[in-house]
Order: C-alpha cells, then sequence, then structure tokens
C-alpha cells in the first residue's frame, strides 16, 4: 500500500460494484482498494465505462441497493459503510462525506434558492438550528467560496449564476458541516478553462483550512496532476496503477496510463509529434475480455511470454519502482519495456463487435444511478 | 408580466370574436333551413317558413344579426319576439328560439350543476390519479407498476360513453348499489341529497380520468427521479421521503398542472355524456339539445362560454407555469 | 478595418478571407409591444483569413463568440453585416438558394456525436444525403461512394446499414466526419469535434483529421477551446474574448510569446500534466470575476473589467488589432507586452 503519514480517513478494500440486468451481470468495478487521509487528495482517473464514479457513488451509498451487489469494505473512520443501515448512512451523507457533482446546472434543484438548498442541507444534520442562523450560515459559506455580495444572491436560483459561481456553491453547499471527507466528481469538466482555474484553486484553499480529505474523479490528466497527491489508474472497473502523482505520471508502469499520456498533446515541446492514440474502445463490462481487460488494445503484450495476458488477470502488485507504486500488469519491467520497443497492436481491434452493448450497459436501469457522462464511449 | 397578461387578453378577446363569426356562418350556411327546425315535421308552407324567420330575425343579413348579437353582449340591445320588444341587458346572450327564454340566465341557473360534476370529478381523478402514478413510478417495475401500467392500456382503448352507460346500467339499475343520480342543489335540498346524487358521476369520470393522470404522473415521477438534483439531494443526507416530495415531486407537478388546467376548463363547459347518461341538467346537455333545434342564440352560447373558458385555462396555465418554474419569464 | 493578417505575407490568395465580421442578436422586451431593447453581440468585428490547406485555430471561453462564427460562415445565421469571402465571392449577402452551389465546399463538423445524426435514419443515409442533395455522383454510384467514405475515416464500409444507435461516441464522431468528407468540401469546420469524446479517442480523431487534412488539401477553421488540442492541430490561432479577436498569430508566438493579457491569462490556466508532474507550479495568472454579459459589454477594451492592467484608456478607447513585429501576429492591445514566463517551470 502506498504509504501515508497520517492515518487513513477512507479505506476502501475490495470493493466490487456489479449491476444486474437483462443482459447480464455489469461488473463495474471489481476488487478496488485504495486509501486516502485527511488533508490530503486522490484523483481517480479513468475513461468511460472505467468504473470511477460508480465506486464513488458506492463509498457515498447513492446506489439503489435493490438493484446493487456491493461486496467488500468501505471504511470512513472507523465506520463500515456496506451493509450499513439507510438510517445510518443517511447520518453520514452530507455530514462527515459529501459530493460534487459534474454539472451544476443540473445538479442543483431548479425551483429552489441556493439560500435555500444549503440551508437545506445544514438543517438536515442540525435540526435544532432555527431557519434564521442557517440562513446566515449559508450566505457565510458563499462568502467562503467567493461569491460576490452574498447576502443578496443567496435568495437567486441557480440559473441566476454563472457556471462557475454555481459551481462554487454547490461546494458551499457541500462543505456546510464540514465534512471530513469530499467527493468531487468531474468537478470542473463543465466550466471554463479560467474558471476551472478558479475552481481548483479554491479546492485546494478549502482543503487547507478544513484539512479534508478530498478524492477527485476525473478524466483530465491536467487536473490530476495539479490536484492529487496520489493517483489511482482505472480500466474496465479495475485499478490498474496507483502511487504518488509525480511517479505515476513521470514514471508509468503500465500500458494503458503510458497510452493516456501519449495520447494527450501538450502545450509545450514539440507541437507536431504526433500523438499516440490507443486504438480501439474501451470494453464491454458484460462480457470483458479475458485475461487482463486492457490486451486486446495494448501493444506490448507480445513482450509477455505464452500469452499470459490474454489467460490470466495480472495481479496488482509493486512495480520496480517500489512498494508504493503498484501496477497491474504481467511485463516485469513495464517502463522500460515501454520506452524501448515500438506498440504493436492487431488490425482487428479496430474492429471491435458488440460496442453497442458497451454503449447500453453504462447505464442500467437509470433509477439506480446517473453516471452523467460516463456512457461517452 | 402585465404587459403579458393585456396581451393574451387581447388574443383571447380576438379569439372569442372570430369563434363567434364561426358559429354564425356555419350555422347560416350550413345545410339545413334554421327556420325548418321550428316547423312540426316539415308541414310548413312558405309562406310560414317566412314569417317564422321574420319573427326570430332570420331575415336580416348575416353580418347585422352578427352585428347585433356582438353588440348585445357588449352594451345589450332590444330584441323583438313575436309582437313585443324586450330589453335584454349586457352582456346579453340571446333569447332562446325554442324556449323563449332569456339565454345568459337560463345558462347560469344550469352552470352549477356543471361545476358539481367538474369539481367533485376533478377531485377524485387528481387524488386518485396522481397519487397512484407517483407511488408506482417510486416503486418502479414493482406489481403495482406493471399493474398500473396495463390496467390504462385497457382502459384508454374503451370510449368514454360506454363506460358511463355500463356503469348507470350496473351500479344503479341493476345492482342498486349506487343511489339515483341527478342534480340536487345543496342548498336547496341538503348536501348529503347533493352528494348522492352527484356520487356516481363523480366516480365514473373521476375513474376513467385518473387513469390518464396516472400515466402523466408516473411518467413526469420517473424523468423528475432520475434528475441529478434528486442525485443531489440523496446525496445531502435527505431522507426518502423528503427527497420525493420536497425534490422530485415538486419538479414533476408542474406538467401535470398545464395539463389538469386544459382539461378542467373542458370540463366545466360541460360534459355532454355524462350529464346526458345521469340526468344532470348541466350546460353540456343545454349546448346538445341546443344544436338538435337549431337554437342559434344557445348554440352561440354554449360556445362562446366553452371558449370562453379554454382561452382564460390556457392563460392561467400559462401564468402558473412561470409562477412554478422560476426559469420561465412571461 | 484589420488587414487579415495570416495570410497577407504569403502572397497565397486566401481561401476564406472574413472581414469585420458582425452577429448580433436582438432582445425583446417583455412589454405590451415587443420592442428590441438590445443586442447580443455575440461576434462584433472579425477578420481572419484561412489559406487553402491551412488550419486556423479558434480558441476562446464560453460566450466568446467563436461557435457562432462557425455557424454565421455556414449561413445558419445572416451575418449581421460584414464581409465573407470564400474563393473571391462574398457569401455574406447571398439567399439560401444562392449559397447552395457554394455548400459543396464548405462543411461543418458538430460536437456532440449523439445528437448530429438523426437517430432515424441509417449511417449510410445519413453520408449519402449530402451527395443526392448536389448530384454529385450518380445515383448508382452513391453506395460505393459511401462504403469508400466510411473506409476512408477507419470505420467497416459493411456497416452502412446500420444505425447510429449502434455505434461509439468516437465511431459516431467519424460517420460525421465521413458526412462532412463526403463533398470533398475545400474548407471544414470543426466546432469542438472531440470535446465530447474520451481522452483516447480524441487521439484518434484528431490524428484522422490530420492524416485527411493531408490527403485532400483542406482547409480547417478548428473551433475548440482546448488549448493544447489547438496547439497539435494549427499552426494559426485567433484568440476571442467576448465577440473580438484580441490576438492572432502563428502557433510559437501565441503559445511561447502571448502579447495579450487574456492569452495569458487563458495559458496560464491550463493544466499542463508533463508540467506539474515533473513538479513545477507555474505562478497562475488569476482572473477575478465573471465573463460580462454579451449584452452590455464594457466600453472599450472589453476584457478590461478583468485585466491587470487596465488604465483610463482601455476604458475610453477600444484598441485596434495592430500588427506586432511580423505580419503574422496581431494584438488588440493598449498595454501589449509579450510574456514568456506562462508556460515555464517556477523553479
Amino acid at each position: 500500500m502506498p504509504s501515508t503519514d497520517a492515518e487513513p480517513y477512507l479505506r476502501v478494500e475490495d470493493l466490487s460494484v456489479s449491476f444486474p440486468t437483462r443482459d447480464g451481470v455489469v461488473r463495474a468495478v471489481t476488487g478496488m482498494t485504495y486509501q486516502v487521509a485527511l488533508g490530503k487528495t486522490l484523483g481517480i482517473v479513468g475513461e468511460s465505462g472505467s468504473g470511477k464514479s460508480v465506486s464513488s457513488l458506492a463509498v457515498m451509498g447513492l446506489h439503489d441497493m435493490k438493484r446493487t451487489q456491493m461486496e467488500g469494505s468501505i471504511r470512513i473512520e472507523d465506520t463500515e459503510v456496506v451493509g450499513l443501515p439507510e438510517d445510518r448512512m443517511r447520518r453520514l451523507r452530507g455530514n462527515a462525506a459529501a459530493m460534487i457533482f459534474q454539472d451544476p446546472l443540473t445538479a442543483l434543484h431548479p425551483f429552489y434558492t441556493i439560500g435555500a438548498q444549503i440551508v437545506e442541507a445544514y438543517r438536515v444534520h442540525n435540526p435544532d438550528v432555527s431557519k434564521r442562523e442557517a440562513k446566515a450560515k449559508a450566505v457565510d459559506m458563499l462568502e467562503r467560496v467567493g461569491i460576490p455580495q452574498p447576502n443578496r444572491r443567496v435568495d437567486d436560483f441557480p440559473h441566476q449564476f454563472s457556471g462557475g459561481m454555481r459551481q462554487r456553491a454547490m461546494i458551499a453547499m457541500s462543505l456546510v458541516n464540514n465534512p471530513k471527507l469530499l467527493f468531487a466528481d468531474e468537478p470542473t469538466t463543465a466550466l471554463d478553462v479560467t474558471v476551472q482555474a478558479q475552481i481548483l484553486d479554491l479546492l485546494q484553499e478549502l482543503q487547507r483550512d478544513f484539512g479534508s480529505a478530498i478524492v477527485i474523479i476525473t478524466h483530465d490528466l491536467g487536473v490530476i496532476a495539479e490536484m492529487a497527491d496520489e493517483v489511482l489508474v482505472m480500466y474496465a472497473g479495475r485499478c490498474v496503477e496507483y502511487g504518488a502523482t509525480r511517479e505515476v505520471l513521470t514514471h508509468p508502469e503500465m500500458p494503458y496510463t503510458w497510452g493516456l499520456l501519449n495520447s494527450v498533446p501538450e502545450l509545450t515541446g514539440d507541437p507536431e509529434e504526433a500523438l499516440l492514440p490507443i486504438p480501439g474502445s474501451p470494453p464491454s463490462l458484460l462480457n470483458p475480455p479475458n485475461g487482463c481487460a486492457f490486451h486486446p488494445r495494448c501493444g506490448y503484450s507480445h513482450l509477455v511470454p505464452a500469452d499470459l495476458c490474454t489467460r490470466e488477470l495480472p495481479l496488482l502488485e509493486p512495480s520496480p519502482r517500489g512498494e508504493s507504486h503498484l501496477k497491474r500488469c504481467h511485463l516485469l519491467d513495464p517502463e522500460n519495456d515501454m520506452r524501448t520497443h515500438e506498440p504493436v497492436v492487431d488490425d482487428d481491434v479496430l474492429e471491435q463487435p458488440d460496442l453497442v452493448v458497451a454503449d447500453r450497459v453504462q447505464a442500467p436501469d437509470q433509477q439506480t444511478l446517473s453516471t452523467a457522462g460516463d456512457s461517452n464511449g | 408580466m402585465f404587459g403579458y397578461i393585456v396581451r393574451r387578453a387581447i388574443s383571447g378577446v380576438l379569439v372569442l370574436i372570430a369563434i363567434a363569426f364561426g358559429v354564425f356562418i356555419l350555422y347560416f350556411y350550413g345545410p339545413s333551413d334554421p327556420a325548418q327546425a321550428y316547423c312540426p315535421k316539415n308541414t310548413c308552407t312558405p309562406a310560414q317558413l317566412e314569417l317564422i324567420s321574420r319573427n326570430l330575425g332570420l331575415d336580416k343579413p348575416v353580418l347585422v344579426q352578427y352585428g347585433d348579437y356582438m353588440k348585445g353582449i357588449v352594451v345589450g340591445r332590444e330584441i323583438k319576439t313575436g309582437k313585443l320588444t324586450e330589453p335584454c341587458g349586457a352582456p346579453c346572450l340571446g333569447i332562446s328560439f325554442k324556449q323563449d327564454l332569456e339565454v345568459r340566465p337560463y345558462l347560469m341557473g344550469r352552470f352549477p350543476a356543471t361545476l358539481s360534476v367538474a369539481v367533485g370529478g376533478a377531485v377524485v381523478f387528481l387524488l386518485v390519479g396522481v397519487s397512484v402514478g407517483v407511488t408506482s413510478a417510486r416503486r418502479r417495475g414493482s406489481a403495482l407498476d406493471r399493474g398500473l401500467v396495463g390496467f390504462t392500456m385497457f382502459t384508454t382503448a374503451i370510449p368514454y360513453y360506454l363506460v358511463a352507460l355500463l356503469g348507470y346500467l350496473i351500479l344503479i339499475n341493476q345492482t342498486g348499489l349506487f343511489p339515483g343520480s341527478g342534480y340536487f342543489s345543496p342548498f336547496t335540498e341538503g348536501p348529503i341529497a347533493w352528494i348522492k346524487g352527484m356520487l356516481l358521476a363523480w366516480v365514473i369520470l373521476g375513474f376513467f380520468y385518473s387513469t390518464a393522470y396516472a400515466r402523466y404522473s408516473r411518467g413526469s415521477m420517473i424523468e423528475a427521479l432520475n434528475e441529478d438534483y434528486v442525485r443531489t439531494a440523496k446525496a445531502k443526507g435527505l431522507k426518502d421521503r423528503t427527497v420525493a416530495t420536497r425534490h422530485a415531486f415538486r419538479a414533476a407537478i408542474v406538467p401535470i398542472v398545464t395539463i389538469f388546467g386544459i382539461d378542467f376548463a373542458g370540463l366545466l363547459a360541460g360534459t355532454i355524456f355524462t350529464e346526458y347518461i345521469f340526468d344532470i341538467p348541466g350546460i353540456g346537455v343545454a349546448a346538445l339539445q341546443s344544436v338538435t333545434n337549431k337554437d342559434l342564440p344557445l348554440i352561440s352560447a354554449t360556445v362562446l362560454i366553452a371558449a370562453a373558458f379554454v382561452v382564460t385555462a390556457n392563460l392561467l396555465v400559462d401564468l402558473a407555469y412561470a409562477a412554478l418554474d422560476p426559469r420561465v419569464r412571461l | 478595418m484589420a488587414e487579415a493578417a495570416t495570410s497577407a505575407s504569403r502572397g497565397a490568395a486566401p481561401l476564406l478571407e472574413v472581414r469585420d465580421l458582425v452577429k448580433h442578436f436582438p432582445v425583446k422586451s417583455s412589454g405590451l409591444i415587443r420592442r428590441t431593447v438590445g443586442q447580443v453581440q455575440a461576434i462584433d468585428g472579425i477578420s481572419f483569413s484561412i489559406d487553402p490547406g491551412q488550419s486556423l485555430g479558434l480558441v476562446g471561453e464560453s460566450g466568446c463568440g467563436k461557435s457562432t462564427t462557425g455557424r454565421v460562415l455556414m449561413k445558419l445565421y445572416e451575418p449581421t453585416s460584414g464581409e465573407m469571402l470564400f474563393d473571391g465571392v462574398d457569401l455574406a449577402p447571398l439567399s439560401q438558394r444562392q449559397m447552395l452551389p457554394h455548400r459543396k465546399d464548405i462543411q461543418l463538423i458538430f460536437q456532440d456525436p449523439y445528437s448530429s445524426l438523426n437517430p432515424r435514419h441509417t449511417v449510410g443515409t445519413i453520408i449519402a444525403t449530402p451527395l443526392q442533395v448536389h448530384k454529385v455522383v450518380p445515383e448508382k454510384q452513391v453506395i460505393d461512394r459511401v462504403k469508400d467514405l466510411l473506409k476512408l475515416v477507419g470505420l467497416n464500409p459493411e456497416h452502412y446499414n446500420r444505425y447510429p444507435s449502434e455505434f461509439s461516441g468516437g465511431q459516431r464522431q467519424r460517420i460525421g466526419i465521413a458526412r462532412a468528407l463526403a463533398l470533398t468540401p475545400k474548407l471544414m469546420i470543426a466546432d469542438e469535434p472531440v470535446s465530447a469524446l474520451d481522452v483516447s479517442i480524441q487521439a484518434q480523431v484528431i490524428n484522422l483529421l490530420q492524416d485527411l487534412q493531408r490527403e485532400f488539401n483542406i482547409a480547417f477553421l478548428f473551433i475548440a477551446h482546448d488549448l493544447a488540442i489547438v496547439r497539435h492541430f494549427c499552426p494559426e490561432i485567433a484568440v476571442m474574448y467576448l465577440g473580438k479577436i484580441v490576438e492572432i498569430g502563428d502557433r510559437d508566438t501565441i503559445y511561447n510569446r502571448p502579447h495579450h493579457p487574456y492569452t495569458q491569462a487563458l495559458l496560464s490556466a491550463v493544466p499542463d500534466v508533463k508540467q506539474a508532474a515533473i513538479g513545477g507550479r507555474r505562478d497562475r495568472i488569476r482572473l477575478q470575476g465573471d465573463v460580462p454579459s454579451p449584452i452590455n459589454p464594457p466600453s472599450g477594451c472589453r476584457f478590461r473589467t478583468r485585466c491587470w492592467k487596465a488604465q483610463d484608456i482601455c476604458a475610453a478607447q477600444e484598441p485596434p488589432l495592430l500588427q506586432i513585429g511580423s505580419a503574422e501576429h496581431q494584438v488588440a492591445c493598449h498595454f501589449a507586452e509579450p510574456n514568456t514566463n506562462i508556460l515555464a517551470t517556477s523553479a
């Protein structure tokens, strides 16, 4: 396990989340393990269908348990969340653990003022507080997140705010009860880049003030690079790489991470340098490939003897870089291999059948969860 | 907003004027001769027909008649009936050809019956329909939900008058489960009699419309429950019931309100089948009779009243929408 | 009147030349009589040009007018004023009927692969429609051409009878590209062509567009908010803010020596993986506040309300787009100054 100086506040161990659907069982998350300490930020990065949002919703207990199977352990401070009765889970939500979502326009109720929604978030966990006090607290929070004229804007509706202001308001709402754990699910994807910078700065500032543990879920490696102390890379529902951000981004030990880094253009360096996309598409979660789920798209699996990648799932284990940098790859020294060999890919990986299904199963019965942005294949 | 209301009122009035004109055109340029309607079994001579026409004022040019009628609505007019000339105060809706009564007081007298049907039926179908719909939305896929969907598909295939007739025959005539129907004013004959008389009409009407409302509410509620803000509400730690009512239902109700406004206006204009089958002397039956009797003033009046209700309902519904949804700017 | 900077030095006749293009949308009052009480100044006098086979990137944030520009060029909106010279012909005053023959040469690729394809049409129909409308290919050969196009964009040609719902997002975007390519246009306007796609798929589509550009010598107007992708694709870039072009120049200048404060702020805000990974956190220029309303833009320079260099003259006088250094580089700022440190590490 990557070492953390402080005691972890959130401990996830071997978490699996699956949804039985008409077409079969969708294994959205399998065997996920990670930890976050107070004052630290973990970034979970992955693309559509990686399971990153599903895993965070699982920690918050936001899945419809009638349609979801959850296994493993999730410990928030000392409380085990898996199997926790709903009324106790409710006491944690919005209180010890809070979540901000991707699109603040749809995530806030259009018919109630921002103030009313913050007041509601406050009073559900502090029922003895009077309405006036709660409103004053709402104004205070709006000021903390940098909204000008908070006592006027507290009575405005979400559609009267700009995108950046709305996201700040949502942050204010989620922090109103001083949660020690904050999930941010694609918090800046819907925002302009200058506003994104403001929001990321704000989150870091608030982390310093409140001392919370933050889990930031995103597909944007740049955001991870700026915000996260540690990063967890997800592919097809599993963790495939885990370690300190700087480590993982400069010495990737898994071809998927390597592929992601190579497919993103840079702001510096040779602008004409070719982008090396990862061929093919993310796999179906109904019928994932045998062995390593990434092997059909992996340019280095030919370096592994005896076709091991197609038969056996690699374990998540320490890389040659150290105990705290984990990789899920059969290659013994992936970074070295990737830097010294050209990737080789099968031609018919471009021609994958059943991509149809991949799109459909990202969103099983809609009432279970709403994975906005997760069916983008 | 004031400008909006004024604009809508003006366009509403224009609509009514156009509708009245349409009625007159249909009446006069329709297939049959209006004066014939006042002739028992076509035994009149042309001279008699002409006399009838003159008495009813039908010999004047159509536009003049139309103008007189509209003038009557605004400022009142004087009407010749046979040898006499009677004043008719504004808003004058004419004097019935058939019954020799002033139309306005006649219809106003029949309005409470229609109103009773409408309000009672609305209460039933709103309560039953919306609660069933919302409950099955929350328990989607359950037996209740699937039963409801199947049931509504079945009932919407059956025409309303058939349901009403069967209801009457079985529940009143054959089994006597329900008391006889009819309109008994709650003020003069007591509320119990009133309720007894209206009961079956309310049940049938309510039941029939409630299936539609159950479907609308179910759909609207399912959509609302899938919205991101419902997930946010849960993430704040709110109870499921609070999320369902204060967040989801509050949003789901808006399209229902708009549909209801229009439906209610239609009910106020008189539900012909219900009134006819259940012996309720309301505006609906009056409208039906007026057409059979080719009674122009009564026809115009009932049509205009119906149109006025619909126009007003549309305006009120739009205002309600703006009141319920702060994003809407009029 | 700003001379279109980008082609003047090259001597070749530009394919597209836009001069002082303006697009305003009227705002109606809600009183008794609906009068026009204001204008949304979506584009307020922009000029640029694109040579055949070249790419110009148009970057900016929400509300800057870049998407509107693409649509006005396609005459999906009628321009309020200005000139749009395509191959020498001014498209601005043309009626929709007169525009038809020109539409073969300018095509648009949309942002959202999920809503830009008609779900009720097969892929074959979608791609064949432009061919049939413009009658460029005899009816018998349409299917063959459709299959060729599918192959060109990396899809299985036998799938022309499938519906869009059977394809993933990246594949749908390829279908959109095939459709745009069907008429072998001279200019493609790509409006955020990859924003809605996964990162690993974005690179595939960008590579495809580059290959097609090289093979068919297609000029591109590449509209995007992602500065890294634009840098990769476009040798020339125009930066827009609130309906105006504030800086325009070649890639090297814009990214390494940006002169306009907004360009500098924009670049400073982009998180860069390699940078942060090495451990250098650049000093970020923090812009205060929000973008002002395009109905009531600030007087003089529109950026002054958020600019740290703003002085009185900025409110009084709108800075013209002036040449700086080479003819290709223009900046609209009273206090333009290069900053070479934006993308450098602060180590």
